[in-house]
């Protein structure tokens, strides 16, 4: 079953040629309409014209988070304010949150490559869809809720949290298909055990879309087995538009729109293009965007390209499993959170030495817990141990404010947590997954 | 008029890590340090260590010397009998005193029982005990 199978199939020849002129178009428009690509492309002294191939994309600058930091809140928009028709908000990795704009066409694009992905993983008309990603800035929760609308399926919009009540109305309303973080799908099936729910005798869960954070192999074939599910892997971040590409049914790799957009992988260190089968850095160019284009966005994921014909039938280029970061960013419970962002919230508290500090995260029972050590200052000690209770909900709800995730905080005294020369490890990532 | 029933109390923050007690202890004892009586208060994730010394002074900048967070608080002590109830009376003369405590411990040796206290105004809170008859003790009577 395809949803738009003229695309999704069409020759490969075919595919490069409408990603060269759409490249090519996008290129131009920059060029003339946009100051911040203009000077951007200027300074990496390449013209419209320098582009003559679709290989050519390699003498383009590459943008950045630091990019949408730079110019927030909108400066990099392309498009008149009238024609913004939504926002969607993600973590910095300082003080300013990253924040994406959609035109209506964005969210169009955006909602048919789900609905091409959720048909490849056989959802449909037919199915009853639990969106249990975040709604509301988060991309997950709206994206999906789009996406699953449009193949006709009867969306129930969960949200995250109160999973028992999750698990009543997923039996009540014999739910088929889930998308979550695998994390949760994982403390649920705990929960429901707890509650004597059997999933497969008691629920009609058939299909699970889980991503918004890394997982393996292992945790598929656990979750597929304890909760006789299938289970694909969903790729998407909110720079790109949000969740937007999935695997098949032949669950070997990502399918990413030709059309839509277009991979590349390069080595981090050298910046240098990495052919299909070498792992590197995953670089995305959307070749549709209208309020915020990203030519050659970072997205700092680790991955290798797939150019062989799928099985499915599909002509597109597929990824691999995600295998890692380029950067230090962390992702608890399907949120991103970068330690620089936990600095600059521990440097506004003067209480606190804010400048040293330790993370650690841990997964217990499927969830993912972040603990950050702190060094008070002599000054804030005190005898009582209510002024130091209050001291440490104050800085756990500071950094609660900032990353939008709950944070257990613990006192240390001064200098006593490690030094460091050279680059610091503050980060102690204890999960396995 | 109330200063020498003002009694040293050094507090010290004891992180959550194993064998912090131990290095503290042991520091107290490298600065020859004599605990008349101690109490530990413990939370999520850390402790306050409470202590009446010998000289607290002395104490005081010897351990912050050694990089441990240390904190003087003026606190109170008065007698306890040590038998069953003694607790009792004497909590019953400071709320008939009408003074909120903050924290309190009791230690006793061989000879005597004491009950130290902290209030938020340990000078005013003194003026009432002594008012109402209760017996406070001075830094050289513990
Ligand atoms: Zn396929």
């Amino acid at each position: 079953m395809y949803w738009n199978q003229k695309t999704e199939c069409m020759p490969e020849g075919k595919l490069k040629k409408l990603q060269y002129k759409s490249l090519k178009r996008l290129v131009n428009d920059l060029y003339s309409f946009s100051a911040f690509y203009h000077d951007k492309m200027k300074a990496a002294g390449v013209r419209p014209s320098d582009i003559r191939s679709l290989s050519d994309i390699s003498k383009l600058p590459f943008m950045n988070k630091s990019d949408l930091r730079d110019n927030y809140p909108t400066k990099m928009f392309t498009a008149p304010g009238k024609d913004v028709v939504r926002y969607h908000v993600s973590s910095g990795t300082t003080g300013k949150p990253t924040l994406v704009g959609y035109t209506k066409n964005d969210i169009e694009f955006w909602t048919e490559s789900l609905a091409r992905a959720l048909t490849s993983v056989g959802i449909g008309s037919d199915d009853v869809m639990q969106v249990s990603y975040g709604y509301g800035l988060f991309t997950g929760g709206l994206g999906l809720h789009y996406g699953a609308e449009r193949v006709g399926a009867t969306v129930l919009p969960t949200s995250t949290g109160s999973t028992e009540r999750q698990l009543e109305l997923m039996m009540d309303l014999d739910v088929t298909a889930i998308a979550c973080t695998p994390s949760y799908l994982v403390y649920m099936g705990g929960v429901a055990k707890k509650m004597g729910i059997d999933f497969q005798r008691d629920t009609r869960l058939r299909k699970a879309v889980l991503g918004a954070e890394p997982w393996s192999e292992n945790m598929r074939q656990h979750i597929e087995n304890e909760l006789g599910i299938q289970a694909y892997d969903i790729y998407g971040t909110s720079e790109i538009s949000g969740p937007m590409f999935t695997e098949c049914t032949e669950k070997k790799g990502i399918h990413i729109w030709s059309d839509v957009c277009l991979v590349e992988t390069i080595d981090p260190d050298t910046e240098e293009s990495l052919g299909p089968g070498q792992e590197g850095e995953l670089v995305i160019t959307v070749l549709k965007k209208e309020a915020m284009p990203m030519i050659r966005y970072r997205i700092k994921d680790l991955t290798t390209i797939i150019e062989d014909k799928c099985a499915c039938g599909r002509t597109s280029p597929r990824i691999k499993r995600i295998t890692g970061r380029t950067d230090d960013m962390l992702i608890i419970r399907g949120i991103n959170v970068f330690p620089s962002q936990v600095e600059h919230t521990l440097l506004q508290i003067p209480q606190i030495n804010g400048g040293q500090y330790m993370i650690t995260v841990d997964r217990i029972d499927s969830l993912d817990y972040m603990t950050v050590q702190v060094e008070m200052r002599p000054e804030a000690f005190s005898d009582k141990i209510d002024d130091m209770l209050k001291l440490k909900k104050h800085i756990s709800s500071e950094l609660k404010r900032y990353l939008n995730i709950a944070v257990e905080v613990e006192l240390a005294a001064p200098d006593s947590l490690p030094r460091f020369e050279g680059k610091a490890k503050r980060v102690k990532d204890r999960r396995k997954l | 008029m109330t200063e020498k029933y003002m009694i040293k109390q050094l507090s010290i923050f004891i992180n959550n890590e194993p064998g912090r007690l131990a290095q503290i202890a042991a520091a107290l004892k490298e600065c020859n340090i004599n605990m008349k009586a101690f109490n530990i208060a413990e939370s999520s994730g850390f402790g306050v260590l409470r202590a009446i010394v010998d000289d607290p002074g002395r104490a005081y900048r010897e351990l912050s010397k050694k990089g441990i967070i240390v904190k003087e608080t003026n606190v109170i002590a008065i007698p306890m009998t040590d038998r069953p109830g003694g607790l009792l009376e004497v909590a019953k003369v400071i709320g008939d005193a009408n003074i909120n405590i903050e924290y309190g411990y009791a230690y006793s040796d061989k000879n005597k029982a004491s009950f130290f206290f902290r209030v938020d105004d340990a000078s005013a809170a003194v003026s009432k005990l002594l008012a109402v008859g209760m017996r406070v003790l001075t830094e050289t009577e513990i």
